[in-house]
């Protein structure tokens, strides 16, 4: 991957701009930095694609036989009737909560330093949706019948709560992922015309929805941007809310708490957070964007990842005691279970290796870099998954009834399906930084301009070179 | 939004600030519940506009003299009870509804689970659905797939289930089963006319379970499983006529109850079951509690039909 993009040396976490170098340079740096993952292609990449498209190939193999065998080639049995694909399920549309998070609280609270790394969260957010979604279907036993759910939909299910809050999700991120990228299409289509194969620029023509940067388009998308942020915070809070009432809606001692949904929804954001934290060093390191994605930008994102793992841990806490503390039936096998045998080791990881470890590591001074902030994050990412899937496991191995416990051991089938989901979601970005642009350069490039006019608190004159409006 | 004078470089706005202001707050919150709106009845229309909502063959609902709707029950007399140990064979309960219904290998949708008793030894529990009057599988049935009906049973439309298997995961009495793969068809089943009261043949990813055998009853016979008890102690009957039956004997459903301290399985769930247990462990039919054990279950049609796919529970 260290082929990808081109040679050029940068500063090392460069930061704000030297007071000597002319904007004008600077600004064009930015723009170039923006374009080379569009106009540079390398054999690496290629090879990369085709690599994904080996394993999902894979994947859809696998899955074709169990369309053909039906579910019977999975290790699910009446007993344990989810596995692997609701985990993964649950996973994934944890980590949308990437987007959600660094974009709109980060907007809200307007923390100048998110600019670089909102595009990647939104695009995470994005791609991560579609390939969660993917799994429901995967784990249905009559995938021929899903329309049902719209023909036949009750709103007393949970299963529904989960379509409309999933697909209004979907919808909102796209919208919020499209809306502040526009500028940027325009900069795409004007600068890259005659450069790049005309279908981009086609494209960039059609999604750019002739944007000229005029003041009236500008506060238009101001607007559209607030309105759009502020909506999708309580989407994105109801969406991974009833994605836990789908296990605390039913009579499962294990998932039977009050505090399921806030707890989900704490665990998807500590994940999203560790998911994007990963992807940026990945794209940081191929396209070379080392300038803008900066060592403060991974410190700031551990600092947050800390604190969500404070809140994890209390979680934790406040869960287990309370029904410990009472073990009222069921409680003692699950507790036994969980702590001491069948899922001991994946709990106990989890505790530790995604809870306390990637919290000391960010804290720690010596490890609170680069490396280290990565290190916590692939922590986490794995931690959150093993989570889900003793969520899911050890609430369907309590007995309800005098029998002896059953067992649950993923099949060839369901590890290969989901080893194309995580596939899928690493060309879904692949494929993206190759079309939109990875960075947005029109709220870094403003960023930067306030820095430098600090004290006047001046706006950003129209017209500068970033317009392309007056530009051209 | 729409500006006079949209075409003169104007300074650009800071996105950052919150300029929505009041007024376009509430239009976008106004909006935003307007759309939501329709949302609760969109299903309905796309029903009215493909048509057919019914639940293919079920009869009607079967009516006391008195003209109202009968209302299903079944009385487990865990007194007599001995998990057939005393006939040798599994038990008999489970092998009639097997038979019966050509339910696939390893379903028992009555399944004989054996209980500890306070002091050491067993009890056997005959366990068929409970036939919730708040059911939690049809709580959360995204398609209305499972659903009650009017004489309190639950059933499950096996050409609607669409295999979500959240209906497994919402009972807490475990009597709910998945066609995890294409279970064999007998040929005396391949002319049976499916519907939810009888649902054969079994159809592929779909959830299946204990019907209550509505569709018997209706023709004046008992269920496989009150027919098959080689003790007779599988009561079934009417609450609003007040009567139930084992074949042998006919009770007065009220005064049986309560007379012998019935009771529910997780009454404290709030599931209202509409089968009830009188507490025992064989002992009128001569079972020693410390005798445990039964003989495990068999599937004897679905070992006369070539290539039958099985699996384990």
């Amino acid at each position: 991957m260290e082929a990808l993009g081109n040679q050029r040396s940068r500063r090392e976490g460069g930061g704000p701009l030297a007071a000597a170098e002319p904007r004008a340079s600077w600004l064009s740096r930015l723009e170039h930095a923006a374009f080379a993952p569009v106009t540079e292609t390398s054999r690496w990449y290629y090879l990369w694609v085709a690599f994904l498209l080996l394993v999902i190939a894979w994947g859809v193999y696998a899955y074709s036989h169990q369309l053909r065998e039906g579910l019977i080639v999975t290790g699910m049995r009446d007993r344990i009737s989810w596995g692997l694909y609701i985990t993964t399920f649950v996973f994934f549309i944890g980590i949308s909560h990437a987007g959600t998070l660094i974009s709109a609280i980060l907007r809200v609270s307007q923390a100048r330093w998110r600019t670089p790394i909102t595009r990647m969260a939104e695009f995470i957010t994005v791609v991560a949706l579609v390939s969660g979604a993917i799994f429901v279907i995967i784990d249905l036993g009559r995938p021929d019948r899903v329309l049902n759910v719209i023909r036949y939909g009750r709103w007393q299910s949970p299963i529904i709560w989960d379509v409309l809050a999933i697909t209004t999700y979907l919808t909102a991120s796209i919208a919020y992922l499209f809306l502040p990228m526009i500028p940027d299409l325009a900069l795409f289509r004007d600068r890259l015309a005659g450069r790049v194969a005309p279908w981009r620029i086609w494209l960039y023509d059609l999604l750019s929805v002739r944007w000229r940067g005029t003041g009236a388009q500008w506060r238009s998308m101001g607007t559209a941007i607030t309105t759009a942020m502020i909506l999708i915070i309580p989407i994105a809070v109801s969406v991974h809310t009833v994605v836990s009432w789908i296990f605390a809606m039913t009579l499962r001692e294990p998932w039977n708490s009050t505090i399921f949904g806030a707890f989900f929804v704490a665990g998807a954001i500590f994940s999203g957070i560790a998911t994007l934290i990963i992807v940026m060093a990945v794209l940081r390191k191929v396209y070379h964007l080392e300038e803008y994605i900066t060592e403060k930008h991974f410190v700031y994102l551990g600092y947050m990842l800390a604190a969500f793992a404070l809140i994890m841990i209390y979680g934790n806490v406040s869960e287990y005691v309370t029904t410990g503390y009472k073990l009222e039936e069921g409680a003692e096998f699950h507790f036994r279970q969980l702590f001491l045998e069948q899922f001991a080791g994946f709990y106990w990881f989890y505790f530790i290796g995604g809870l306390v470890v990637p919290g000391l590591l960010v804290l720690f001074p010596r490890t609170r870099n680069i490396w280290g902030v990565v290190a916590a994050a692939l922590l986490v990412d794995v931690a959150m998954w093993v989570e889900r899937y003793f969520i899911v496991v050890s609430g369907f191995r309590v007995p309800l009834m005098p029998y002896e416990p059953s067992s649950y051991a993923p099949t060839w089938v369901e590890l290969s399906i989901m080893v194309a989901g995580f596939a899928l979601f690493a060309l879904l970005i692949t494929l993206f930084v190759k079309v939109f642009p990875i960075i947005a350069v029109w709220e870094v490039a403003e960023d930067q301009e306030s820095i430098e006019t600090a004290p006047a608190r001046r706006p950003l004159a129209p017209g500068a070179t970033l317009d392309p409006a007056e530009g051209g | 939004m729409v500006d006079d004078q949209r075409d003169v470089p104007a300074p650009r706005p800071r996105l950052d600030g919150l300029q929505i202001g009041r007024r376009g707050f509430l239009r976008v919150i106004a909006l935003g519940a307007l759309g939501f709106a329709p949302l609760p009845i969109l299903p309905s229309l796309i029903r009215a506009a493909l048509g057919g909502s019914v639940v293919r063959s079920m009869g009607d609902a079967a009516r006391a003299p008195s003209g109202r709707i009968r209302q299903w029950t079944m009385i487990i007399d865990l007194r007599h009870c001995d998990g057939c140990q005393s006939v040798g064979k599994p038990p008999q309960c489970t092998a009639a509804c097997i038979q019966g219904h050509f339910a696939p290998e390893p379903m028992e949708w009555i399944e004989v689970f054996e209980g500890d008793l306070p002091g050491g030894g067993t009890q056997f529990i005959p366990t068929p659905c409970q036939q919730c009057q708040n059911p939690p599988c049809v709580n959360v049935c995204p398609v209305a797939a499972t659903f009650s009906t009017p004489e309190g049973t639950v059933l499950i439309d096996q050409d609607r289930c669409i295999g979500c298997r959240i209906c497994m995961a919402a009972c807490p009495y475990d009597r709910r089963f998945f066609n995890w793969g294409k279970a064999p068809v007998p040929p005396e089943a391949q002319l049976a006319r499916y519907s939810a009261e009888h649902q054969v043949p079994a159809k592929r990813g779909t959830v299946m379970k204990c019907d209550f055998c509505p569709d018997m009853i209706r023709s004046g016979t008992l269920p496989y499983c009150v027919q098959g008890c080689p003790k007779h102690a599988i009561y079934y009957g009417d609450l609003e006529e007040d009567v139930a039956t084992n074949g042998e004997e006919v009770v007065a459903a009220s005064r049986f109850l309560s007379g012998n301290q019935a009771y529910r399985l997780k009454e404290n769930l709030g599931t209202k079951p509409r089968v009830y247990y009188v507490a025992g462990h064989g002992e009128a039919v001569g079972r020693d509690a410390f005798a445990k054990g039964r003989m495990p279950t068999k599937w004897p049609w679905a070992e006369t039909v070539n290539g039958a796919k099985t699996w384990k529970r």
